[in-house]
Formats: structure tokens, sequence, C-alpha cells
């Protein structure tokens, strides 16, 4: 048998038919379901007269809506409430393994929520009207984001219309330094290929320093895959991969586990699978990274400078340098260490996990808030992970630093809820897009790691964690 | 779905690279559990001079007249030319869904991202892929040119511009066969149940837990 890339041994054993031109219907394992890409989808299954194929593949949360404060008043915007209380209906209506709805102790970013209760297990493929789901794909797990009208073709017929993708590896050669974390080496990458790079492609993440990572680093890793282009990243699953899912709620027990881990020993890439691409980076060459324009790919390392678009020959890209600068108020030149900041976003499904409140918590220990910044947030990816975070103590440390410690869920990546920048304000944040507007109209956006965003918060400007 | 086979459509050309989908229906609207009615709030944050929301009366808004769409020669325009990796970020539907409701029925660009390619086919709405070169040159043609359509015939697979030069794109026989028929999908793959029934049979054989 010819060897096999991860990505080709999941794709093949999901496959239920093929047509001529490479057309396939892929088999879902589960899907996972928020309130905001699945309303209209549940209304064309009720018009068509459908019903779920297999209601134990559906997982649910609302997240994207979900207030982070004052939970006893409710969900105060009435167009949000009734997105989330319609996630409900529908849940009730056609049902679910496990709805973790508004308030419930479970409820979480579904991106944090799904790998916390099991719900996530290698050798699975992993669908979710959220282009994040790339996410999923840490635990050795063919997971990507899928538009409303796939979930609902998703639901009713548990698989997908695809065509496979082409296989990238990104190895990343040798140990980390001390304080690179997940987020550092996605930007860095990202910063290699560009956004675009991984268009077309599923990118194996290998290499030491990517072994070295552990689960949470590698979700964070396989989260920004989509920012590289790539709809789904994958890391071979390992003793730790296993250690993880090991008596969570949804995980597999007694004989089933046994057979299960058998299985998942087999999910990594063959000796001389081909990969169509090969990117390598150098471990101990990456620093802490920063984004100082529009575009997650506009990034350079906490030593670095805003470019000059003036030395920018290809025109399209100069020209995006140009209105990123104008957008992020930012002087060509400006060195990255002297860019002020006005608000502090720690959380999202890229960096709310128990190790990013832990990193974060480690800086702000014993240091207080700079006074022009105005408001630092922190927002568990889960009810569960804000429990975990409350019993180690980190809320009382964010609080005595002058953060706020909020309630779990998307909150400031996104902005749909109440949580949201004022035009021109400056954000060190630790979610995944950068994009104009995206934490609300006129906002600035900087990507750093968990450490370096509670760095920026006590020194009131980007500075470089590894020397704090 | 609408059915998609010829279209001779005013060219719209926007030109700027890595259009995300927060741009092009920003997050405010994604609160609608419905799937019509996103055209008015396509590109909010460019078209708009005020801060959008659910609910305004657009007509009442003010209009941005540096932007590209408000330019009264590209009103009615039904063809988006833009630049590489169109569509990239989330995977909202919700921004093909402003697309179509806008009235564009096709987007021509070098590349585009991968979800959002995808979610247009499900619309009625055909993304076209066009060598760098070939891009350039329309939107050169488009913006020299008051008026400038192009002809899109799905069958023969190609865009040909006023002067009858012709580019040839590529697309599945799979995408090619639902647009052009505006075929419901799900009926196409449920006419497959036995399949998906028998790739079931095998999986509770060989990994139980995964149906548990």
């Amino acid at each position: 048998m010819t060897a096999q890339t991860l990505y080709d041994k999941l794709w093949s054993s999901h496959v239920v038919t093929e047509e001529a031109d490479g057309t396939v219907l892929l088999y879902i394992d589960r899907h996972l379901v928020h309130e905001v890409t699945s309303p209209q989808a549940f209304e064309g299954l009720k018009l068509a007269g459908r019903k779920p194929w297999r209601v134990s593949s559906i997982v649910a949360t609302a997240d994207h809506n979900t207030p982070t404060d004052h939970w006893d008043e409710g969900i105060k915007d009435p167009i949000s409430r009734q997105q989330v209380e319609t996630l409900d209906s529908n849940i009730k209506e056609f049902g679910a393994l496990a709805y973790f709805p508004f308030k419930d102790k479970g409820q979480g970013i579904v991106h944090v929520m799904g790998p916390e209760q099991g719900a996530t297990l290698p050798g699975m493929t992993v669908v979710c009207g959220d282009s994040h789901t790339s996410t999923h794909g840490a635990f050795g797990a063919l997971a990507h984001g899928i538009g409303t009208s796939e979930v609902e073709h998703v639901m009713a017929t548990q698989t997908l219309v695809a065509k496979k993708s082409k296989n990238m590896l990104v190895r990343v050669d040798g140990q980390l330094a001390a304080g690179i974390t997940g987020k550092d080496v996605a930007l860095a990458i990202i910063g290699k290929i560009g956004t675009a790079g991984g268009t077309g492609y599923a990118i194996e993440f290998g290499g030491d320093a990517i072994q070295s990572l552990s689960m949470e680093g590698r979700m964070t890793l396989c989260n920004m895959a989509i920012e590289a282009g790539a709809r789904s990243g994958l890391v071979a699953v390992d003793q730790k991969t296993i250690d993880y899912v090991k008596g969570r709620p949804f995980a597999p027990k007694g004989e089933a586990w046994d057979k299960a881990v058998a299985y998942w020993n087999t999910l990594h890439s063959d000796e001389g699978a081909h990969f169509d691409a090969v990117v390598t980076l150098d471990a101990a060459e990456i620093k802490p990274q920063v984004t100082w324009g529009t575009s997650p790919e506009m990034v350079t390392d906490i030593n670095g400078h805003v470019p000059d678009p003036a030395q920018e020959s290809d025109p399209v890209k100069k020209g995006s340098i140009e209105r990123a600068l104008a957008y992020m108020g930012l002087k060509a030149n400006t060195p990255i260490s002297e860019i002020a900041v006005d608000v502090v976003f720690i959380g999202s499904c890229t960096n709310s996990r128990i190790e990013d409140l832990r990193e974060a918590a480690a800086v702000a220990k014993g240091r207080k808030k700079a006074a022009n910044v105005k408001q630092v947030l922190v927002v568990p990816g889960s009810g569960l992970v804000k429990a975990q975070a409350e019993a180690e103590g980190l809320d009382k440390v964010f609080v005595e630093a002058g953060f706020e410690w909020r309630e779990p869920g998307c909150s400031m990546c996104l902005a749909m809820n109440a949580d949201r920048l004022q035009p021109g304000e400056r954000c060190a944040s630790t979610s995944n897009r950068n994009f104009e507007g995206r934490q609300g109209q006129g906002g600035r956006t900087h990507l750093v790691s968990p450490a370096m965003a509670a760095a920026a918060a006590i020194a009131g400007h980007f500075v470089d964690v590894s020397h704090f | 779905m609408k059915a998609f086979t010829t279209l001779n459509g005013l060219v719209c050309p926007l030109d700027r690279a890595n259009v995300d989908t927060d741009a092009i229906i920003p997050k405010q609207f994604l609160k609608s559990i419905k799937r019509s009615g996103f055209g008015p709030n396509l590109f909010d944050e460019w078209r708009y001079l005020d801060h959008g929301e659910p609910g305004m009366d657009n007509s009442a808004r003010q209009l941005n007249p540096d932007f590209v769409l408000n330019y009264p020669r590209y009103a009615g325009a039904q063809v988006l030319l833009a630049r590489e990796n169109f569509g990239c970020g989330s995977s909202r539907e919700h921004a093909p869904w402003a697309l179509e409701d806008y009235g564009f029925r096709v987007v021509i660009a070098p590349s585009f991202a991968d979800i959002f390619f995808n979610n247009c086919y499900k619309n009625g709405l055909l993304p076209i892929v066009l060598p760098a070169e070939a891009v350039d040159q329309l939107f050169k043609e488009s913006q020299a040119t008051e008026g400038y359509r192009l002809d899109i015939d799905l069958a023969a697979q190609t865009v040909t511009t006023p002067s009858g030069q012709s580019f040839a794109f590529d697309i599945t026989e799979h995408r090619k066969h639902c647009l052009l028929n505006g075929l419901d999908e799900i009926g196409l793959t449920l006419a497959q149940a036995d399949k998906i029934r028998a790739y079931e049979e095998k999986l509770k054989a060989e990994k139980p837990w995964l149906l548990a």
C-alpha cells in the first residue's frame, strides 16, 4: 500500500460515494452547532419536512451573541436574544446528543466546548458553521467550517458534497524559546505563507516544535489554519492526544476505548507520504508576534517595525499597506514596542483555554494595568474553563491587576454582543482576526498571544514578554 | 436554488485584495434568522458613512460617494470584479446571500477563499477564477469604459469581453450540473440514502464509538 498522509487517511475512510470528477459524499461524524449559522438551516429542514439524519451527531451551544456580564439580566439586545432562543427551540424540536444553552455550566465557545466534552475525537470528521472549526484538527480529526446550506445538508444527510484538498506539510523544526506559544507559531507561519498560502490545502503541522506543544497549543495553531487560507489544519495523534481525551464525558469507555485507541494510534502520516507542498520554519527564530495591519499576514515580531509602503514595489500590496496604515492610525517605520494600546482582550476560540489564562495570569500577578489602558477583558472560553480558573485563583489575580473577569462566550473577538471597541480604539487581542471593523466599527486590532496581551495591559504598550 | 445559464452583466471593479467576509457583511447583520434581505447591507462599513445596525432605514442613510459600488455608472451591476483571496475569513453564508440579494450573479477574481467559494455555488452565485493577468486586463477595461459588460456562459465555461475576447474558466462537473439546472443538492444526496446507510453499517462494525 502506498504511503498516505494523515489527511489522505481521514479523507478516504469517510468517502461514501465518489463521482467521476472527484466530487465525493463525505460522511460526517460530529456536527457542532451554534446560534448564528444554524437558524436558516433548521428553517430549511422544516420547509422541506426533513429531520436530522442522526441526532446523536449534533452537539450545540450558544456562544456568539451571549453577553459576558450581568447574566441575571438575560440577553438585552432583542435580536441577539431571538437568535439564541431560536436555537433553544430548534434543539428542542429536532434534538441533539448534547446542548449547552446560555447560562448552562457547560456553555462556551463551540471550539472550546467540543474538545473539553470529548465531543471531538481523533479520526472524526467534524464540521460546524464556523470557519474556526479547523481548531479540532489538533486531535487528528478532519475538521472544517461550512456554510449554512451545508449545515442543512449535513443535518439532512449526514454527509457533505466535497472535493479533496491538496496536502501541505508545515514543519517547525527545533525547539521554541521559552514563552513562545502556539499563537506565535501560528502568526509566524501566516507571516511566511500569507493568508492565501494554504488555500486549497489541508495543512498538517509537524516537526519537533509542534510535538512539544500541549493539546491547547495545538488547538490554537490549528484554529488559525483558516487564517492561512486552509480550511483544515491537522496534528498527528500522539500520547498527549489520547491522554487529553481520556475520561471526558463523550469519550468512549471500556472496551470501546481500547478499540478506539488502537485505531487512533494509526492517525499519523506514513513515512514517505507525498505532500504537494512543504514549508519549514526554524522554531528557534520565532519571537513573540504582533500584527500591525488589517490582515493576519500583516505581522512582525516585537522587535520589528511598522512597514513602509514606499519600500513595496507591487502596486496591489502597496495599496493594501497604505490602506491598512490609514485604518490602523499608524506611521511607517514605527517600532512595534512604541505602539500604545487602549483596550486588551484575552479570550476567543483561539486563546481562552485554561493554559492561556494561566499564561496571562503569570504575567499579571502582582502588577497593575497601565493608566492609559481603559479596559482589559478576560473572557474564559467556557463555563468549565471559568470554574477551573476560579479554583486556581486566576480570577483574583486578574481582578487585582485591574482586569475584568467575565462570563464565557465569543465576546470581543467579533463583537456580536455588547463587548466591542469604539471607533479609533486600539486593542491588543488574543483573537484570530484583525480585519477592519472586526472588533467594532473603526476599532484597531493587534493580534498577540495571551502573555503578550497581558504584558501590553501592564506596560500600556507592546513589550517583549520574555524580558518581563 | 436559482439556476445559472448565461449572463450579460454590467461589471463593477472592486480594486482591493483580501476582501474578507466581515467587510462583505458585518457581524451585526448576522443576527437575522432569515436568509434574505442582506443586500442593502452588503459592504455596509464601506458603503455608508454612518454606522449600520439591523432594522435601520437604509434608504435614509448617507452613502459614501468614494466607494465604487455607489458610483452611478455601476448601478445595477451583476458582475463583481475582485482581487486575490476574495471572501477570506469567516464561513458566514450571509456573504454570498448579501451579494446575491444585492443583484450580483458572478464574482470574478484571481483567487477565492475556499469556504466562500463553496458557499457561492449553493446560492446560484457563480465564482469565476481567471488568471491574474486576465483579471488585471478586465480591471483596466472596466475602469476605462463606462457601461462595460461581460458575457458569461456557464455551459461553455467562458467569459467574453465586449471586444469578443474570451477567457475559459474551470468548474467541476458536479457544480456545473447543479448550477445549470438549479438543483436541490439535499434531494440529490438523499437519492443515495441507501449508500449512506451502508456506510453507517460498516461504521457500526468497525468504529462503533462514533455512532454512540
